[in-house]
């Protein structure tokens, strides 16, 4: 992360609107290779609209969208996807009528070529190319994640923290370049908090992934990220390491009236003591 | 064009006219049960049958006079669709919207069997109570049942919009279409709104089944007309009371000039290319609310 | 929990029959699969014939609605057309029957992807309605297009033929069907053991984050539609050899609705439950006839009685299946399997 290295993933001049609605407006940043790079900001602020945009699922008004140089902007959803774009969402969504393996499988799908007719006949190809699946998902993602107790459970019956698990294991499963996670420790007490910030770090460190982030935990922002992007009313107001953004006024500004403020001053008292 | 029969076009238009007024009438009810409960009830055509149905048991079996029997019959839509929602309806709460709509298709199944069971499989006509003496609109003939028909079919139409809109219960059941928890935790009784959507549905398919009947006989087949209905709540916007209305008139004229000037075999298949096309085009239907999907 | 089940290889464990027992179970049924025609009398044999037909059918119908969630309400004018490719081939080519039968399923198909069209713009229900349309459509070509259909009299088909030996009788016509159905459940099983099958799952769960995740729906949801087209298009072929004459009148929509409540009573989404549906179904009015039969002396026209009686017990269990067991027939056979697992140890 010298400078020097060009960014993984550029946002330029992003702008989206809903109808009369700005939701975003002239959105730029950059996430450099290697890093964790995490958007903050009260709730609305347009972070998921960003991951939204990013993954192809909303078409921006205006700007553009570079993924290792490259303007990504006429892809559809599921071309980004085979390129290493990978993510999770803020509300689980995990394939309920699968079980756990095959949710994480799924992620693999565009990097496999079985054909209908290889399916149909099964042996062959399409089984030779299954059971090498099978084998990397479980030696590496499953034994990863801690998840081979409930790997033949179906999602249903998984709890929260849990699935949230699930649903990284099958972003993993997607040859990220670049992982996505919406709100990964959202709703999770202090220790599956622990264990998803281990989980995340050690993706970045032994898996060589950039990651990009939308959280509210300020104290999880603070211990893992490397750069922090600030967004307020679909603008970005400051972006930079943690410690700097958080003692930016208009930084603080933006986040009092909003309930997340009091994790702000926990987060100066730390700084400071 | 100097060989073109105006005259007759203008009829068969007025004729058309007259079917698109029972088709609204039919898809005002389709649209009553799909605003308050997001129901799509593919049965409304057996519903309707079942009006039709009882409404020839009560003139012609026991010879009541025409409007004791059309009351019966619209007392037995209302109860038809109170039990349907009790008993089949209400049990799927919270299964997916196609899960509920193959149970009307169920429904559709049982009613048609029950009518043949019942009254038979032939096809018969009801007994005339409308008279005969043809209608002149200028120099246009209309039958004298389809303008009945229509001055029916428009003054409940009527009657609907108007308590939708100010009675206290129309009220009640727009702001359930809009947000059933919302309308729960202000003190609306949605389970009763369900009910009184489906009651009045059931009420004005029967009541439409009555005029289809008068107009085009009975028989187990005639739930078709709610297949018809149903591309007029497509076309028109599955929420859309107004879209029903305009449907109806669209669909009217067009299965009427098809009819005509194709061949009657042309009816349905100009009514489902229609259909086809308007949800190529605007997949919503022409007045329906558009559904924003949200990750 | 269930014991004997540890697996050396992940190939074991992906396996269609995991264990020992389920293997013998299958070699049994096979076995008595192959005895059936030796044993059984012309009826019996007549209705092994039209379940496997049926099966054929409803496993395709259960890949496109059970397993990728698009209701398709036009599976029997699917067979319709898969019926009268054969019956043209016949009548007019004069090829070989099974390669009638592939032809048939393969302009089945591509009939089936044009009517999936309509995805492209709408889902759920409005795209249920649009396979409505789709078959209307299709109901009036086959009445009209009387240079290929011979209108409403029908086409007359000649028995099949393969490699010089007439096919007449359903002894010898189930030589044909029965492996046909096999292959066709095997495929499907297949199907959904790769990245195809947990394609049309993920669509049917959760269609736009499947897309997120690189699943071009638009190509996956026609895949589904021409899929399940082909084997209606085979069942249709075999339909047309199995009763010899097609007419506009032998697909009505209530033999697509046929099909639906077959999928909801044997379980969406559960090749098992194709099976056991299309059985089922198809001995419904077999049951039926056997009991007005019985209730003959006591009702005056009991011919008259037995259709509108079928179509409402049809109906009933659309509706009883979908409020009381929505995942048919198939969970009712799982809770029986694990009933039976530790049996007689259970505690």
């Amino acid at each position: 992360m010298d400078g020097t290295e060009r960014p993984v993933l550029e946002v330029n001049g992003l702008s989206l609107a809903f109808g009369g609605l700005k939701v975003l407006n002239d959105v730029s940043f950059a996430v450099p290779q290697g890093s964790v790079t995490a958007i903050i900001g009260p709730n609305g602020a347009g972070k998921t609209s960003i991951f939204n945009c990013i993954s192809g699922f909303y078409r921006p008004k205006a700007g553009h969208i570079l993924f290792e140089g490259e303007d990504i902007g006429p892809f559809h959803p599921p071309r980004r996807a085979a390129l290493g774009l990978a993510r999770t969402f803020q509300n689980i969504a995990l394939f309920r009528g699968m079980t756990v393996l095959d949710n994480i499988k799924l992620g693999r799908h565009a990097h496999m070529k079985t054909s209908l007719l290889d399916a149909l006949c099964y042996f062959g190809r399409a089984r030779r190319e299954e059971m090498e699946l099978r084998r990397e998902v479980e030696e590496k993602i499953i034994d990863f994640l801690e998840i081979d107790h409930i790997r033949n459970k179906p999602v249903a019956s998984l709890s929260y923290g849990l699935r949230k698990r699930v649903e990284l294991a099958r972003a993993l499963a997607m040859k990220p370049k670049i992982l996505m996670l919406d709100e990964p420790v959202a709703g999770m007490n202090r220790e599956e908090t622990e264990d998803m910030a281990r989980f995340i770090l050690d993706v970045k460190e032994e898996w060589g992934v950039t990651i990009l982030m939308v959280e509210h935990d300020m104290g999880l922002i603070m211990d893992i990220s490397d750069h922090v992007v600030v967004l307020n009313f679909g603008q970005v107001i400051a972006a930079g390491k943690p410690a700097e953004v958080t003692a930016n006024p208009d930084v603080i500004r933006a986040y009092l009236g909003s309930g997340d403020v009091e994790a702000l001053r926990r987060e100066f008292r730390g700084e400071a003591a | 064009m100097s060989g073109f029969d105006w005259l007759f076009f203008t009829e068969v238009s007025l004729a058309g006219l007259g079917a698109g007024a029972l088709l609204a009438l039919t898809g005002l009810a389709f649209v009553l049960i799909y605003k308050a409960t997001k129901v799509v009830n593919l049965a409304i055509g057996e519903m309707l049958m079942i009006g039709a149905y009882v409404f020839f048991s009560f003139t012609a079996g026991l010879g009541l006079p025409w409007w004791a029997a059309l009351i019966a019959a619209l007392a037995a839509g209302g109860l038809l669709g109170a039990v349907v929602e009790r008993a089949i309806i209400r049990p799927m709460l919270g299964e997916s919207a196609i899960s509920v709509f193959m149970v009307t298709i169920g429904l559709g199944s049982v009613l048609i069997g029950l009518v043949e069971l019942t009254w038979g499989a032939a096809p018969t006509s009801l007994p005339d109570f409308m008279g005969k003496a043809p209608v002149f609109i200028g120099p246009a003939y209309v039958s004298r049942k389809i303008v009945i028909g229509f001055a029916v079919a428009a003054a409940v139409i009527a009657v609907f919009l108007i308590a939708f809109r100010y009675w206290r219960g129309g009220v009640a059941l727009r702001a359930t279409a809009t947000d059933q928890g919302a309308a729960y935790s202000c003190g609306i009784n949605v389970p009763a709104i369900f009910s009184m959507a489906w009651v009045f549905a059931g009420v004005a398919a029967a009541g439409a089944g009555v005029l289809v009947g008068a107009v085009g006989g009975i028989s187990p087949n005639m739930g078709v007309f709610g297949l018809s209905a149903l591309v007029v709540v497509i076309v028109g916007g599955l929420d859309s009371i107004a879209g029903a209305l305009i449907g109806g008139i669209l669909v009217g004229l067009i299965e009427a000039w098809a009819g005509t000037y194709l061949g009657g075999e042309y009816k349905l298949l100009t009514t489902f290319g229609l259909l086809l096309i308007v949800l190529m085009i605007r997949p919503y239907g022409l007045f329906g609310t558009v559904e924003i999907e949200r990750l | 929990m269930r014991i004997g089940t540890a697996k050396q290889t992940y190939a074991a464990d992906e396996a269609l029959f995991d264990t020992n027992v389920q293997r013998a179970w299958m070699g049994l049924f096979i076995a008595l699969c192959v005895a059936f025609p030796f044993m059984a009398s012309e009826y019996w044999l007549y209705m092994a014939c039209l379940v496997a037909i049926h099966v054929i059918s409803v496993t395709g119908l259960n890949i496109v609605t059970g397993f990728t969630g698009l209701v398709s309400l036009g599976q029997a004018a699917f067979m319709g057309v898969g019926a009268y490719a054969v019956a043209y081939a016949e009548t007019k080519l004069g090829t070989p029957a099974l390669l009638n039968l592939l032809a048939a399923g393969l302009l089945t198909a591509a009939v089936g992807a044009l009517v999936g069209i309509p995805s492209l713009r709408v889902k759920g229900l409005y795209l249920a309605i649009a396979t409505i349309a789709s078959s209307i459509i299709l109901h009036f070509i086959f009445a009209n297009w009387d240079s290929v259909t011979n209108g409403v009299k029908g086409v007359s088909v000649p028995p099949a033929r393969i490699f010089g030996v007439e096919l007449g009788r359903p002894f010898a016509l189930y030589f044909l069907i029965l492996p046909l159905a096999f292959l066709s459940v095997l495929g499907a099983a297949n199907l959904f053991r790769t990245r195809i099958g947990r394609a049309f799952i993920a669509i049917r769960d959760r269609d736009i984050s499947a897309e997120v995740l690189g699943i071009p729906l638009l190509r996956y949801k026609l895949m589904s539609f021409a899929l399940a087209s082909f084997y209606a298009g085979v069942a249709g072929g075999l339909w047309a050899y199995f009763f010899r004459v097609v007419t506009p009148e032998s697909f009505p929509f209530v033999y697509s609705i046929f099909f639906l409540a077959a999928i909801i009573v044997g379980g969406m989404g559960s090749i098992l439950g194709s099976i056991l549906g299309a059985v089922f179904m198809t001995m419904v009015p077999e049951v039926l006839k056997i009991g007005v039969g019985v209730a003959s002396p006591l009702l005056s026209d009991a011919v008259a009685v037995l259709s509108p009686v079928r179509t409402i017990v049809f109906g009933i269990l659309i509706i009883g299946f979908l409020v009381f067991e929505p995942h048919g027939l198939a969970e009712i056979w799982s809770r029986i399997r694990r009933f039976f697992h530790l049996w007689p140890f259970k505690t």
